[in-house]
């Protein structure tokens, strides 16, 4: 409410502003940016350009589908559920109890391969219902301590698994703490097939993440043991089960990479596998799988992505096809006044 | 000097108050002087004792105005809690205070600077915006006013000292330092004349009139025994109203509005007044009628602020679930568990409500704001000033207007009359064209060129004598049969001299001769007055000195051509009154003839005539009809010769009304005023144009296409009001009559309506009905109104129709109502500048208003409400991703991404592309926006941002994030994604995701404007490249520093084409349906501007292909813009 007091003042000002020669005048200076005159391309969804947009997708589309598709056909995959099996048959009812006690957890398992399946052959384990996302989960780790020896103390983010009778874990957190430890040993014709299990974890970890001169200390000694136990003579950055580990799935359902088996396997070839069923996903009634796959220059097997292009493509030819139609039959000019709507209503709602 | 100048005024000794013969001078004894001292009365004064004892018990407040929101001292807390009065602010507010705690899942500083800065800054303009203020106080309040001292002389003082009881003395050219009541002027008979342009917006002069009792007092020294009591009515805002009474001695006196001198308003023509305080500072007048500041939300920002409510609702829903939380923290305080997680869930899902959001449109109102203030389409030359958007944040309600109320003098008009043409003895004269004709007629032949032309000619050589005519200020008249003296070849000489004559004799006009030039300035009570005073100069009459008695004249003789100066005896003056319609003037001339001279409203002439008087009345009749239609005021003049004797029984009668003292006394005296004006001989008739502004009929005929309903308040006396309104009505009928030709049955009518009669259609339940009834008139006027009703009518109008409202105006007196309104336009004129300073919007004139809101007002409003649909979008695509993501870590506040992707979501890689959007976008281009007026209705419908509309593009977003979340895991999971048998763990899916969200986003942006420049390419396209820059160099940090980001896209991704084709596939996915919806609106339900821009390519390229299809795809065209308006529906 400037109102009044400004009043007098102003008044005047006005005038001898106006009557003042125009030395600075206040003229906007033109130019096609302030103007908003830019040179700009205004494009129109024309039928032309619609139709001609929806068949260059499909015409994109549908070769990129046809080729995943193609390439995830090719690719063999043997996936081998165990966790209910190979706990023996009467202690099924407890498995919690079996999987905590000391008993032989050996399991022998045996699969046929389909298809003849080129090297490498890489091997993964899956596990279902793992919560590896969730938030205490994934926080539950010293980036610095994996990293430096020095930082060995900094286990603030790893509580309750930061330290055990006073010293520090090395690695601490809860994601160390339930490293994955069932184990696989695989045999064809009684022929032991080697699995590399070198090069299994993405470099920049090794490098970057895991330190040479860190090595575990004080893992798994506290009471309650979540899963595997390292070897307290080799750094972490060689660790690499734990390396491949510690990268956190992203969904509850994950596979990691387990090793490679470096021969082609033939068709009907029986392999049989020697596992320890030590980890415990019993408690939250998590799956196990053992899967074994080649790869195709898109990755493992999955047919999604090639039905989705497919689909994506022949929706988006149907509807250059139906747009077409409808133009044909019915033409019709888009400046077409009769569809404008307010006119019916001029006072409005 | 100056003393010379004081006595020079004494000696003229003019008794002005018998030239007002009576009504003007009659104090209104309407008011109920009976109920001084009772309560509403208390107010007693100590005339020229501010220090008497009883005055310093009563503790009026001194005259210190403060104008401003905030002190020194209180600004801080008190700004702040403005601030957070909004509940985006607190909201934020509150998350910003959680992100401290270690529940954030993300980094503090995120959250915390945009608040920073939004608040700072909206701080900071409070704060430059009050010190202007306190500026303007600090100047008022310092300036000087002579104040009788103790010591017997006047002596300056600061207006902010004064108190009230004391005696001041105010100059020519000053203004009233507080509400005064007057004593004595350098007039013998103490009266004053004043200018209100401040506080009505009426340029003219106003008479006050002292008490008998006081107007003697010119001496500094009779001052000394002067001591006087009054007592008068509490301070209130009715400027109108006045009640008191001044006790001199024991004399009882009665005051009115007659005596009261107003704060703001001006001493004119007048050298000096004395007068005693009686309101000071915020009790006066005018500052009761500001209306406090009420902070301005706009409509659309209302609307994402439910909105926000609706999302946070949702937030309490999903997770206030303590079994839900329990595996969360602490199992054993479930509850306590459960309200951590709902803060960690709140920060999370701030992503849908980003405070970035607010960010943005604050930068592009800005932006918008400078392009308005650049546009050279409303800068005007003649006062050198560009138009200027004075707040920001109302731009895209000007997209929006419905009603606007728009005051009438200094806006519609340029409060010019101008002596245009006339009627003398059945012939009609003068050729000069008014703007409501040249509309008109360029409407009539759709603006093509040659009509322009020929109404060039038609206005004669105007071109070559605009300095000639132009230079004469209420005079447009142009006909060679009476210009230059060739009058007097005219077969009716003698009557047109008459007629000349009674313009030169008959009024109030005061003649101001310039000493040094010889120039003659007329002060009239109104500008048409003045403009028969001069359109008498210029003929053969000019009018130069009026005394108490006589009025002189030099006259152009006929014969010789020379100019003789006559003095004409003054009888009587027989004021004009809206009752009465008409003046006269009885005079004697050096002949000793008796004449009665008269000029008036042609309702109540013609019935005067008498039998042998109406000679010309059919042709005049016929002229009068078509100067009405173009809009002219029309006056009848007429004369009559009056016997010796018939006049002094006459003038007996006519003594004893005035001196009678009942209650009828007016009455009376136009009972007898009545009896000698009759048996007139007709001359004529005047016909005068009320000027509008430049530009104005077209405007109004193009806002009136547009669909906005226009109301004219002014202060304005009714027949002025009218007068103005039919012109301006002409120009919407007109208007309307092309639009609603199907639904001609609706007769358009105007509601006029007064002031007296507006106080009580504003009370109570008759609100509504008035309301109702204005609704249905296509246009209202409301004349007589003070500033208050303007602000309450104001007030009424926005409640009542729910829709914005404009109100435009230039004056003082507009102010309340430019505040009062959702956008206040000022116009930058004369007047001073105060209602530009309460304006949001400063325009230079009327016309710009129609490209302030058609163009900018289109575009803005269509630029902010597809800004923010889209900004919903794009966070509702962003942020249920995380939701997706979350539903699939159990709900852990885990988020999908790095932090710093989070962070840089609102700031990097989508903002720039929506400012673009916001600043730039145009679906129509301005021509075509100022060519199809209707597409303005996109804007009152609000279609634009339809809650249909905001919740379609909400869906879109939602399902978007749908398509995004699930095509990407489930294309990459659980396989290897890459040859090497590596599988994607959470990193790699939170880069997969948000670089399908990042192409998504700017994309679909691609699709869903109109206008693409280089600036646009580059944003868009520039976001995207970006982002995977970002990644590139965020990537080769150590470890420590990029987390999960660690070379994630040169190691991991970029090599596997799976992830390359999964965001292909999300992206063109998630586009589909919005392209899809887009093709099919366009061709089956198209909007407004999807035809304008059709129409527009089909006739460019029907022009490419032959130049005769021009012509034809033009017809067509125009054929389609006619059918427009008479389909109905589909």
């Amino acid at each position: 409410m400037s109102s009044n007091a400004a009043a007098s003042s102003s008044g005047g000002a006005g005038s001898a502003d106006s009557a003042a020669p125009r030395r600075n005048s206040k003229r906007p200076k033109y130019s096609r940016f302030t103007q908003q005159e830019l040179p700009a391309c205004k494009p129109i969804l024309t039928p032309q350009w619609v139709i001609s947009a929806f068949i260059l997708v499909s015409v994109i589309f549908i070769p990129i589908g046809v080729a995943s598709l193609l390439a995830s056909r090719d690719v063999v995959e043997i996936v081998d559920r165990y966790e209910t099996e190979c706990i023996p048959e009467p202690l099924r009812g407890d498995k919690v109890g079996f999987i905590q006690s000391a008993a032989n957890k050996t399991c022998e398992r045996k699969i046929t391969v389909p298809k003849r399946m080129k090297s490498p052959i890489y091997v993964y384990y899956q596990l279902d219902n793992f919560y590896q996302n969730h938030r205490r989960y994934v926080k539950s780790r010293s980036d610095a301590q994996l990293k430096s020896p020095k930082e060995e103390n900094e286990t603030k983010p790893c509580d309750p698994e930061g330290t055990s009778g006073g010293k520090p874990i090395v690695p601490c957190g809860l994601i160390a703490w339930s490293l994955f430890n069932d184990t696989y040993s695989f045999s064809r014709n009684n022929q032991q097939l080697v699995v590399n299990k070198k090069d299994i974890s993405w470099k920049s970890d090794r490098d970057g993440k895991f330190g040479k001169k860190v090595f575990p200390k004080n893992f798994q000694k506290g009471g309650l043991i979540g899963g595997g136990i390292l070897d307290e003579s080799i750094p972490l950055n060689e660790q690499e089960d734990l390396i491949v580990w510690m990268r956190t799935a992203a969904l509850p359902t994950f596979r990691k990479l387990y090793g490679r088996i470096e021969v082609d396997l033939q068709p009907n070839d029986i392999i049989h596998i020697t596992l320890k069923n030590n980890y415990n996903t019993y408690s939250f009634g998590g799956k196990k799988k053992l899967v074994l796959s080649t790869t195709s220059w898109l990755g493992g097997k999955n047919d999604f992505l090639g039905i989705a292009y497919l689909t994506v493509g022949g929706l988006c030819l149907f509807l250059a096809l139906s747009f077409t139609i409808i133009y044909l039959v019915k033409p019709r000019k888009l400046g077409d006044p009769s569809y404008l709507s307010w006119n019916k209503n001029p006072a409005g709602h | 000097m100056k003393g010379m100048e004081m006595r020079g005024g004494r000696k003229r000794s003019i008794r002005l108050s018998n030239v007002y013969s009576f009504s003007c001078f009659r104090s209104s004894s309407g008011g109920n002087h009976s109920q001084i001292g009772q309560k509403g009365y208390s107010r007693v004064v100590y005339c020229n004792e501010p220090d008497h004892p009883d005055a310093k018990r009563l503790n009026y407040k001194g005259n210190y105005v403060s104008t401003t929101k905030y002190t020194a001292l209180n600004f801080i807390p008190k700004a702040l809690f403005e601030q957070f009065r909004r509940v985006a602010n607190l909201y934020f507010l509150v998350v910003a205070c959680v992100s401290f705690s270690p529940l954030a899942p993300y980094t503090a500083i995120s959250i915390v600077v945009p608040l920073v800065v939004v608040i700072g800054a909206t701080m900071g303009k409070e704060a430059v915006e009050d010190w202007r203020r306190k500026k303007q106080d600090i100047e008022a309040n310092n300036r000087m006013v002579k104040v009788y001292g103790g010591d017997q002389t006047f002596h300056d003082t600061k207006w902010k000292k004064l108190r009230v009881g004391d005696l001041v003395k105010v100059e020519k050219d000053e203004y009233f330092p507080a509400d005064l009541v007057l004593l004595s002027s350098c007039y013998d008979d103490g009266i004053c004349y004043v200018e209100t342009t401040n506080l009505d917006g009426e340029t003219n002069l106003k008479v006050k009139q002292p008490l008998e009792a006081t107007y003697s007092m010119h001496d500094e020294n009779s001052f000394q025994q002067f001591k006087a009591l009054i007592k008068c009515e509490d301070p209130n805002e009715n400027l109108y109203s006045f009640i008191g009474t001044l006790y001199h001695g024991d004399t009882p006196y009665p005051l009115s509005p007659q005596q009261l001198l107003l704060r703001d308003s001006k001493l004119r023509n007048t050298d000096f007044v004395y007068g005693v305080v009686v309101y000071t500072g915020h009790d006066t007048k005018v500052m009761q009628n500001a209306v406090d500041l009420l902070p301005r939300g706009a409509e659309l920002r209302g609307k994402w602020i439910r909105y926000k409510d609706i999302r946070g609702g949702m937030l309490v829903r999903w997770y206030l679930r303590p079994d839900a939380t329990t595996v969360f923290f602490d199992p054993r305080r479930p509850y306590l568990a459960a309200f951590c997680h709902f803060l960690t869930a709140l920060m999370l899902y701030g992503y849908l409500i980003p405070i970035s959001l607010y960010v943005s449109i604050e930068i592009v109102k800005v932006l918008q704001s400078i392009f308005i203030n650049q546009d050279p389409n409303m800068y005007y030359e003649e006062t050198d000033r560009p138009a200027r958007a004075r707040t920001s944040n109302l731009n895209e309600e000007l997209g929006q207007v419905y009603t606007i109320l728009s005051d009438k003098t200094g806006t519609l008009t340029s409060n010019s009359m101008e002596f245009v043409k006339c009627t003398i003895a059945g012939t009609a004269y003068g050729h000069g064209v008014t703007e409501v004709e040249s509309a008109m007629a360029r409407r009539r032949n759709g603006g093509s060129l040659e009509i322009e032309d020929q109404l060039s000619n038609l206005t004669g050589d105007k071109g070559d004598g605009v300095d000639l005519t132009k230079s004469i200020k209420g005079f447009n008249f142009l006909d060679e049969r009476i210009m230059n003296g060739n009058w007097v070849k005219e077969p009716h000489s003698d009557v047109i001299r008459l007629f000349f004559f009674i313009l030169a004799t008959c009024h109030t006009v005061i003649p101001e001769v310039d000493k040094e030039s010889g120039d003659i300035h007329y002060e009239a009570e109104s500008p048409d007055e003045a403009a028969f005073v001069v359109a008498a100069r210029e003929i053969a009459f000019e009018f130069y000195e009026r005394t108490q008695s006589s009025i002189s004249l030099n006259e152009l003789d006929p014969e010789t051509g020379a100019k003789i100066g006559r003095q004409y005896q003054l009888l009587n003056v027989l004021e004009f009154s809206s009752s009465r319609k008409r003046m006269s003037v009885i005079v004697r001339n050096e002949e000793g003839q008796l004449l009665l001279l008269c000029k008036g409203a042609d309702s109540v002439m013609f019935e005067r005539l008498s039998e042998h008087g109406r000679i010309f009345e059919d042709e005049t009749k016929d002229h009068i009809k078509k100067y009405a239609e173009e809009g002219l005021r029309t006056l009848v003049v007429a004369y009559r010769e009056l016997g010796e004797e018939e006049y002094n029984t006459w003038q007996e009668e006519f003594v004893n009304a005035k001196i009678s003292v009942t209650a009828d006394r007016d009455s009376l005296v136009d009972a007898v005023a009545d009896k000698i004006e009759s048996d007139f001989i007709l001359l004529g008739a005047t016909a005068i144009e009320d000027k509008l502004q430049e530009g104005v009929p077209e405007c109004i005929n193009n806002l009136a296409l547009a669909g906005i309903r226009i109301w004219v308040l002014t202060g304005d006396k009714l027949e002025t009001a009218i007068n103005i309104g039919e012109s301006v009505m002409k120009q919407i009928e007109a208007g309307k009559s092309q639009v609603v030709s199907a639904k001609a049955s609706s007769v358009e009518s105007a509601l006029i309506i007064d002031g007296k009669s507006l106080t009580y259609a504003l009370d109570g339940d008759m609100e509504k009905m008035f309301l109702e009834l204005a609704n249905d008139c296509a246009s209202v006027i409301c004349c007589r109104s003070s500033p208050k009703q303007k602000a309450l009518v104001t007030r009424l109008v926005k409640a009542g129709t729910g829709k914005t409202t404009l109100a435009i105006g230039d004056g003082a007196n507009d102010v309340g109502m430019l505040q009062e309104a959702d956008i206040g336009v000022g116009i930058s004129g004369v007047e001073g500048m105060q209602a530009v300073m309460a304006s949001d919007f400063a325009i230079a004139q009327f016309r710009f208003l129609e490209r302030l809101l058609l163009v900018h007002g289109h575009w803005c409003y269509r630029r902010i409400s597809m800004m923010i649909c889209y900004f919903f979008y794009k966070n509702m695509t962003f942020g249920f991703t995380l939701f997706w993501f979350e539903a699939h870590a159990s709900f852990s506040g885990q988020p999908a991404y790095n932090d710093w992707y989070m962070s840089f979501y609102n700031v990097f890689f989508t903002s720039l592309p929506v400012i673009a959007l916001g600043v730039f976008d145009q679906d129509v281009s301005a021509r075509l926006c100022l060519k199809y007026p209707q597409l303005h209705q996109e804007g009152t419908h609000n279609i634009l941002f339809s809650w249909r509309r905001i919740l379609g593009w909400m869906l879109n977003g939602v399902s978007s994030s749908i398509i995004i979340f699930y095509f990407v895991t489930t294309s990459t999971f659980p396989q290897s994604f890459r040859e090497d048998g590596r599988v994607a763990a959470y990193e790699a899916l939170g880069v997969a995701m948000y670089t399908s969200v990042v192409w998504t986003v700017n994309c679909q942006m691609a699709v869903s404007i109109n206008y693409f420049t280089w600036i646009q390419h580059v944003f868009i396209w520039g976001s995207i490249v970006l982002w995977y820059l970002f990644l590139l160099i965020y990537g080769s940090l150590p470890p420590l520093l990029s987390t999960t980001a660690y070379k994630v896209l040169v190691e991991a991704c970029a090599p596997s084409p799976l992830y390359w084709f999964s965001t292909l596939l999300a992206v063109i996915s998630t586009l589909l349906p919005y392209f899809s919806y887009k093709a099919l609106q366009i061709s089956f339900f198209p909007m407004y501007h999807d035809m304008i821009n059709r129409m527009q390519l089909e006739a460019s390229a029907a022009s490419h292909s032959s130049v005769s299809a021009t012509a034809r795809v033009e017809d067509r065209i125009r054929q389609l813009k006619d059918r427009l308006w008479h389909h109905s529906e589909p």
